[in-house]
């Protein structure tokens, strides 16, 4: 679904973030993406939806490459990727089921009601429906992140520290949803520095680690 | 069946039962910029209005003068007391037998007493004053050839002086068209700055929502989606405002006093007839104007965005 060809990616003037970037997400896998902060991993999800373009080698979604594609074709792109930021990044005048419903509503789609009642009795966020995202506690507003980032059943699903502001508790709730996902056939990747978030899905999931390091993407399984 | 596209599909989503779809909720309410773009749309639609009515008087007005004063002229025959009589009947002659004049009268003593009565007073003696003779002449539809029938007359009647009105017409009618032109030219700049004020408004709201068109590039809107979203909103204010505007606008020119005919430049300075229709343009024009703006606008902010 995901290839990156010798990619790489820099700002202009500065020495490249990434570099030399070879690998591929395949459709149902599950990686985990880790490195200390700053290391790249933001980056690393926005090449992978698009929001950023290598500045060497190229990157495809879905079998196309990113430069061939114009902004229509990256939106089209973003709507087979849910993506969970660590901020959630909702629209705060919207009611929680707007915003969970919101990939739909640009989309053109219609709302299955009975679908979203079981998306968000999935999240526990069924009493929560018209509360506003500033009412929710950070537990609440990751999963409701996460019921945005599946409701058009994408094929991949990019999580950008989604256990960052959340208790343990919250985020062992978080991976068991993620693995869920994998389980319905879904490809994800999470990136986080927690390692031992990573470890607690041993027992859960068959997961490929990726570890960030003198800025390329490196397999580091055996590490962990 | 789809939706139209364009104003007509931005006036058919406010429509009740539209306006508050999921779609159209995407935007939040921005208070001082919806503001700021009704009150724009509003006085911009009054003034439009008011020029709209100076452009169609200043019209009429030249019209008016051209037709009425085109279609007449005088004659004054100056002579010596012995030879006035006869000049003034050779000039009569002269006209029977011009193509193109319909009429031709002499003034008599109390006309000519009634013209010297704003200067003179009533009691003017008129016959023992040694003044020219006038001569009214109206022309019919295609009009006379002046520089001939003055070759004419200087043969005929050397003390006659033809007087087509063309000399103080000209200037009237040429003011009355710059009058014309002048509220056109206003209309045009009422327009741009309607243009430029509501760009201004959508702008801002572009640029305070920049987090709003983020998150929906990220769920994977298209531009033409987060576009409409904004262009429908400034549409409608800008749709509504000028509603507001032209119909004061209106109601203003409806109740300006209404001058007497004789009265020339304030006579029809209101609208009348089928010119009240014009200025129903404007709020069609407010939310054309304001669609493009936004549009526009819109194209220029999305474009920098990932």
């Amino acid at each position: 679904m995901i290839g990156f060809s010798s990619a790489g990616f820099g700002y202009a003037g500065a020495r490249p973030l990434l570099t030399g970037l070879d690998l591929a997400l395949p459709a149902g896998s599950f990686h985990f993406l880790t490195g200390p902060s700053g290391a790249g991993k933001t980056t690393f999800l926005k090449l992978c939806y698009g929001e950023l373009v290598a500045t060497e080698g190229g990157v495809t979604l879905f079998g196309t490459d990113v430069r061939q594609m114009d902004r229509d074709g990256i939106a089209a792109a973003r709507r087979r990727i849910g993506v969970v930021h660590q901020d959630c990044q909702f629209l705060d005048h919207l009611t929680l089921t707007e915003n969970v419903t919101l990939p739909l509503t640009v989309a053109g789609r219609p709302v299955p009601e009975r679908d979203l009642a079981d998306l968000m009795a999935w999240v526990g966020l069924t009493d929560h429906a018209d509360a506003r995202p500033p009412e929710l506690s950070g537990g609440e507003r990751q999963r409701a992140a996460l019921a945005r980032a599946v409701i058009t059943a994408p094929d991949l699903i990019l999580a950008d520290e989604p256990t960052g502001n959340v208790d343990w508790e919250m985020a062992v709730r978080l991976l068991e949803l993620l693995v869920d996902l994998n389980r319905m056939g879904k490809a994800v990747l999470i990136a986080t520095h927690d390692l031992n978030l990573i470890r607690a899905s041993k027992s859960q999931v068959s997961a490929r680690l990726l570890r960030i390091r003198d800025r390329q993407v490196q397999a580091a399984g055996a590490e962990l | 069946m789809s939706a139209p596209s364009g104003p007509l599909g931005v006036l058919a989503a406010r429509l009740p039962g539209r306006a508050d779809t999921p779609a159209a909720r995407v935007v939040p309410p921005t208070g001082f910029t919806a503001q700021l773009t009704v009150f724009t749309a509003a006085a911009m639609s009054f003034l439009a209005v008011f020029a709209i009515a100076m452009a169609l008087a200043a019209g009429q007005l030249a019209d008016r003068w051209q037709a009425a004063l085109s279609q007449s002229a005088t004659i004054r025959v100056s002579a010596p007391a012995d030879q006035i009589e006869a000049q003034t009947a050779a000039v009569l002659r002269v006209l029977e037998t011009t193509p193109g004049v319909g009429a031709a009268r002499r003034l008599d003593d109390n006309e000519m007493r009634g013209l010297l009565a704003p200067w003179f007073g009533t009691d003017l003696p008129v016959e023992a004053l040694p003044l020219p003779r006038l001569i009214e002449v109206t022309e019919t539809g295609a009009g006379f050839d002046a520089e001939g029938l003055r070759l004419r007359l200087a043969a005929e009647a050397p003390g006659a002086v033809l007087d087509d009105h063309a000399r103080w017409r000209r200037p009237l009618v040429a003011a009355a068209e710059r009058l014309r032109a002048v509220s056109l030219v206003a209309l045009v700049l009422i327009a741009l700055v309607l243009a430029a004020m509501v760009t201004l408004a959508a702008q801002a709201a572009l640029a305070a929502n920049g987090q709003v068109i983020r998150v929906l590039r990220l769920v994977g809107a298209e531009d033409r989606f987060i576009s409409a979203a904004f262009v429908r909103r400034f549409t409608a204010r800008a749709l509504a405002g000028s509603l507001a505007g032209t119909l004061a606008g209106l109601g203003a020119v409806a109740l300006m006093p209404r001058a007497a005919a004789d009265v020339g430049l304030l006579a029809g300075l209101g609208l009348s007839g089928s010119a009240w229709l014009w200025p129903l343009v404007v709020p069609a024009a407010a939310a054309a104007l304001a669609y493009a703006a936004t549009r526009v606008a819109a194209a220029r902010t999305l474009r920098r965005t990932p």
